[in-house]
Formats: structure tokens, sequence, C-alpha cells
């Protein structure tokens, strides 16, 4: 192992950006995202990253400046949260029709109204369905490792996808932890310098954003469809190469302590490490409990997904943002992949963490003892928003 | 400009088409000469951020296409953000020697809803940044794409479906944006007025913002028979006419100082420029005359700019 350097999430992030030499950087001040491009532009001020970086006037304009510049060729990366990804959503869904590779760390936080500035993911739920490839990350070490399997995982010429990587606001982004930092060498080894597929030059001219008649749009969208389906065995193979060259291997579905449990939770981001203190807690009271945490979001992984829940009574889904009208997101993704199981889990869904509310290793023990009283009582379609102060 | 304007000058044009034929724009659309005038004062070089809009629909039908140079359409508001992009990464990737350097004009390209409303911003951010890029307005004065609505173009006493002519109200309530002006305050070292009833005109425009260091914004009025209501064969003989009434004017701004290229001893009525409309159809006499006081002010106004040189 390297050595370890205790940095801010956020510095170690734009440090990663930086090492995957990035031609263009296109952002606008939003909180928490801040400190990840105040770093970056500080590194280009100082002559020790050669790239394009300016601050334009909205997060509308910061994704479509990285769509005009990856279409041109240039490595580009943006940065946002909350209010700023919902302004850029739109643009979300072109960057990955136009099957242009850009990566984005989104620092999730609540998304308006109320305003809040905290974190949780409902930013990044409104975007749900965008075709960007997804991950969350659960620490410090995984957002910086994730920004190079990212870009290398994007300029794929079997992938051609933009990526987002999730990293909860605040409670990831402002705090300072261990980082193992890789050497450059490695770096461009793992990720060699971007050759597009397509790019807008004189010498080739072609159209790009075209308008798609009745007779032609499903098609583009099937094709999409198949893209982001088939960019799975990809992800698997990255993580793989990441993991060789670091010791460090990541997969789409991360399990701790499910082996022979009974009660599984299902989390997404930051919440993994406190739930697996909760998990350590409850298994030393003799307690069958594991833990399940999504790394990818999309494309979700199925399979892993079914796999990693084989014999499980019961999951307790814990999501950090609320389907207002339907429930939690990550459930309703876990119902509809069970669904054709013969054997599946019963699901009880907490929708916690709100805004920034804090939850502790003993709230995830408290979930786990109101979901299994209720499961064993016959409530088979548990949900609730945890922690309301009544 | 104008003045290097002769009988022979178009013959001296090049042949070649960058906005080719068989496009879907409608019959007598003057923004499609437009763009295949501007297409024919770049050349090759160049790489085009089209907005959504007319141009965009009628060009880019997958799987065809009407462009013979590279192009890019993303959405409605954010063409100058998007050509910001291509700029920057041409600059880099040249910079980097990822591509090899030589002169490439990046264009970015919208009509007047995309320019003076929705794209306002993304253009006001990417004028203040400096891009070394070209920003084209085809004002059709409405939202003609989507079937004749009102913008911030659209000027006083157009009948739009809107701002519909009724019993009460006379079509639109609102003066016509300065967008030229507004363009200019963001002290950019060239600004333009432009017209295809003016080839020569526009295209030395076209070429001169294309060679100017940093950002660059031409506006061209752009006949619509479709959505002004007039006869297609008219639609040169009405870009004329606004000129010649001094509806819209051709004028250069260059580093903040106004240059009228076209001026009149005597402006023509401007009945004779609306009558051929109908989307004025509705005006009574007393209401054209208040609009050419209006029009007439401003071309005094311009006038006075241009002989101080500010």
């Amino acid at each position: 192992m390297g050595k370890r350097i205790g940095m801010e999430v956020s510095i170690a992030a734009a440090e990663a950006v930086k090492q995957c030499n990035v031609d263009v950087i296109s952002a606008y001040p939003i909180t928490p995202q801040t400190h990840v491009v105040e770093h970056l532009s500080e590194l280009v001020a100082n002559g020790e990253m050669d790239a394009e970086f300016f601050c334009v006037e909205s997060e509308h304009s910061a994704l479509s400046v990285c769509v005009g510049s990856e279409a041109t060729g240039a490595r580009s990366f943006t940065c946002t949260s909350s209010q700023g990804l919902a302004l850029m959503s739109e643009i979300t869904y072109i960057a990955s029709a136009l099957r242009l590779p850009i990566v984005m760390i989104i620092a999730n936080r609540a998304l308006s109204g109320p305003i809040s500035i905290w974190n949780d993911h409902s930013d990044v739920m409104s975007i749900r369905d965008c075709g960007w490839i997804q991950f969350f990350a659960e620490n410090g070490q995984d957002v910086y490792d994730q920004v190079f399997c990212a870009y290398r995982l994007a300029e794929d010429k079997e992938v051609l996808l933009p990526v987002i990587i999730n990293m909860d606001g605040f409670t990831l982004s402002h705090v300072i932890e261990p980082i193992e930092l890789i050497d450059q060498e490695k770096i461009d080894q793992f990720l060699p310098a971007y050759k597009p597929v397509l790019s807008l030059h004189p010498d080739r001219p072609v159209t790009m954003g075209g308008i798609a008649l009745p007779g032609i749009f499903t098609e583009t969208k099937k094709a999409q469809e198949v893209a982001i389906q088939s960019s799975m065995p990809k992800i698997l193979e990255t993580w793989k190469a990441f993991g060789d060259m670091t010791g460090r291997y990541y997969n789409p579905v991360e399990t701790y302590k499910t082996e022979d449990a009974e009660t599984v939770f299902v989390i997404m981001g930051s919440y993994g490490e406190t739930a697996s203190v909760a998990v350590d807690m409850m298994r030393e009271e003799g307690r069958s409990v594991g833990l399940i945490k999504l790394r990818l979001w999309r494309p979700f992984p199925f399979e892993e997904f079914k796999k990693a829940t084989l014999g499980v009574k019961q999951l307790v889904v814990i999501d950090r943002a609320v389907s207002v009208g339907a429930r939690g997101p990550v459930a309703s993704e876990v119902k509809a992949a069970l669904y054709g199981e013969d054997q599946r889990p019963m699901v009880y869904n907490f929708v916690a963490g709100l805004g920034g509310r804090d939850v502790a290793p003993q709230d995830f023990i408290k979930m786990v003892d109101k979901a299994e009283i209720e499961i064993e009582e016959g409530n088979k379609e548990g949900y609730e928003i945890y922690g309301v102060r009544e | 400009m104008t003045e290097n304007l002769n009988v022979y000058a178009v013959r001296t044009l090049t042949q070649k088409e960058y906005f080719s034929p068989g496009h879907r724009a409608c019959q007598g659309c003057a923004e499609a000469l437009a763009v295949r005038m501007v297409g024919k004062a770049l050349g090759r070089n160049v790489i085009v951020a089209s907005a959504t809009g007319c141009m965009e629909v009628v060009s880019s039908p997958i799987p065809f296409t009407a462009w013979r140079v590279p192009w890019l359409h993303v959405a409605f508001e954010n063409a100058a953000a998007v050509a910001s992009g291509i700029e920057s990464a041409l600059k880099v990737l040249m910079r980097k020697g990822r591509v090899p350097s030589k002169k490439i004009v990046t264009i970015a390209m919208a009509g007047d809803g995309g320019t003076a409303d929705i794209g306002l911003q993304a253009l006001s951010g990417a004028l203040e940044r400096g891009h070394n890029f070209t920003y084209i307005c085809t004002d059709n004065e409405a939202y003609m794409n989507t079937g004749i609505q009102r913008s911030s173009a659209t000027p006083f006493g157009a009948s739009t479906t809107t701002s519909p002519a009724g019993k009460v109200k006379m079509g639109q309530t609102t003066w016509k944006k300065n967008m030229p002006a507004i363009a200019a305050a963001h002290n950019i070292p060239y600004v333009a007025t432009a017209c295809p009833s003016y080839p020569i005109d526009l295209i030395q425009k076209v070429k001169k913002a294309a060679n100017i260091e940093g950002p660059a914004y031409i506006h061209i009025l752009s006949v619509c028979p479709t959505g002004w209501r007039s006869a297609p064969e008219l639609s040169i003989k009405l870009g004329r006419l606004s000129v010649e009434t001094g509806v819209f004017p051709l004028y250069e701004v260059e580093n903040g100082k106004y240059h009228l290229n076209m001026d009149f001893p005597k402006l023509k009525p401007i009945k004779e420029y609306m009558k051929l409309q109908g989307r004025f159809r509705h005006l009574t006499d007393s209401m054209i005359e208040e609009i050419e006081k209006r029009v007439h002010k401003e071309y005094e106004e311009l006038k006075e700019k241009a002989k101080k040189g500010v």
C-alpha cells in the first residue's frame, strides 16, 4: 500500500481530475461543490495543470460547455450540486444521447424547497433516468479512485457514455480523510490520452444532434438502452483493472457480513460506513444482520443484486430521497429487481437523512428493530419517513 | 461596406455550398438564405453550434444533414455556451498538440428567441468571457418554428399567435428588444447588423467577424413569409424595405465605434414595408404613424452615434 495522506475529499477529487489530465473544466459555484472547483482553479492558476478552466454564468452553461468541448475531442469535467444539477438537467439527457464521455462529480445536496444546503440524494434522483452511468461513493478514497475509473470507462470505445460520481455533500466533500494517492505513471498507463471516435473538425465534418422524427426516435432510444446495458462487462473490467493496479477492488454491489444474514440493509453512498458500524454492533449481540451497498446505480446491477440477496429474509432499504407520492426510489428499484424471483425477501423502506438530518448507528439499529417487528406482524408494505419529530 | 456593392460582386463569391440544398425550409425563407451566405463567407474551416429552432429542424432530420461543415445542435438556450466549449477545446487541444494548429472559426447560431429571450444569459456569459467566436442571430421576429409566437424581438404592432390582433389589443404591445446594443454593451470588438437582401454586405461582415480576435455578434434580419404573412417572392424586397425605411438599419460597432453602412437622405415611408405583411394588416394609419415616429427617432439616434463615432 502506498502512502496515505490526510486531505479533504474535495481536494482529493480535484487532484484526481488533475491526474486525469482533463482538458476543459467548466463550472458554476454551488455549495457544497465549491471546494472541488476552487482547487482546480488554483491548480490551473499555478500552472500545475494545463486545462481551459472557466467559470460560466450558470450550471446549464457549465454542462453545455462540456458538451461542446467533449464533442470537439477534449476530456471535460464539471461538478455541481442540487439546484445546479436541476438547472443543468436538460443537458444531462442530451449529453448521454450524444454519447459524450463527460465525467461529473455531484456533491449531493437536498433539492429545494425548502432550500437546504445539506446532504441527501434528492438532487441526483431528479435525473435518475438521464442515461449517464452513475456511481455512489462511500468514502474519500472511493471518490478519488472513481474519477480515474469513470474516465477510463466513459471513453471506452464500446461504452462512450457520460459518468456521474455521487459524493455525499459535506459528509464526504468537506471531511478530511486519509487518501492513498496513485503515482502519475500508473495513472497514465491506466488512463491513456483521450482519442475520440468522432469529433468536430473541418477535416471530417459530422452532424451531431439532429432531429429525430417519429420514424427513428424509438430506435435511437433503443440504441441508448443497449449501450448502457452493454456497459456492464466494461464496468466490471474497469474495476478489475483498477483493483489489479491498486489493490482496491470495487464492485457494483458490495456486501458486508451478509453470509447467512436474515436482515440486510440496502444503502447507497456514505451511509454505508455508518451502517457497517451498526451491523457490527448488532452482530456482537448475536443478531443476524448484514449490509448491501449499491455502488452502481445506473445501469442497475440486477443480476449482482439478486445474487447478493439470495436467502435473505428481509431487506431494510434506506432511501436518501423521497419520490413524493410514490415512496423511496431505491426501494422501488429493489422491489422491481426482485419481483420475478421465486424466493424473494420482504422489503421495508425507510426514507432517512433528508436535508442533512443525522442518522447515527443507533438509528440504523432502531430501523432494523422496527422492520423486523412489522414484517413479523405481517406488514408487507413497510414504508416510513424515519425520525420525523412529531 | 455596401459602398463595395456592385452588380458583379456576387459573381466573385464561391460556388461551393456549405449549407446544402435539399433542406426543408419554407419557400422564400430568408433565414435559410442567410445561413447559406454565412456558410459561403466562412468556407470549410469552421465548426457550427446551432440552437434549437427552424434552421436546426429543417437541416438535420436523422439520418440526413444539410451541413457540409461540422455541426452540433444541443438545445435551445445554450448555443453560445456550446460554442464556448468548442472554442476552448480547440484552443487547449492545439496547445497540447493533439489537434494540428490552424485557424478554425467557431460559430454559434440561433434565432431571435434563442438569442434575445431564452439564450440571452448564455450569450452574455460567453461574450463577457471573451471567447474567440462569432455569434449569429438570425432574427425572424417571432418563434416561427413553434407556430409564430411572439418573442422580445417581435416588432410593435405585429400580430402573432400569442400577441394576436383582437378587438381590444392590436398585436404586440412592446417594442423590439435592441439586441445589437445589448451585445455592444459587453464591449466586444465587433457587432454588426445584416440582411440577406444585401448579400455582399452580409458576407463581408461575417468574414470580418470571423477574422477578429475575440467575440463578435452579427444580427441578421431574416424575412419569414410564413410568419410575416407575406408572399414568398417578396422576401428579398421586404429585406430591402426594412433597411430603406429605417426599420432595420445596417450598421457596425467596431470597438465601440458606430458606423452606419447605408444612409438614406430620406427614408421610405414605413407603410410601404408594412402593407406587404399580413402581420401588420390590422394597424390603422395613426398606429403606423406612431411606429414610424419611433423608428425615425431611433434611426436619428443611431446616426448621431455614428457621427460622433461613439
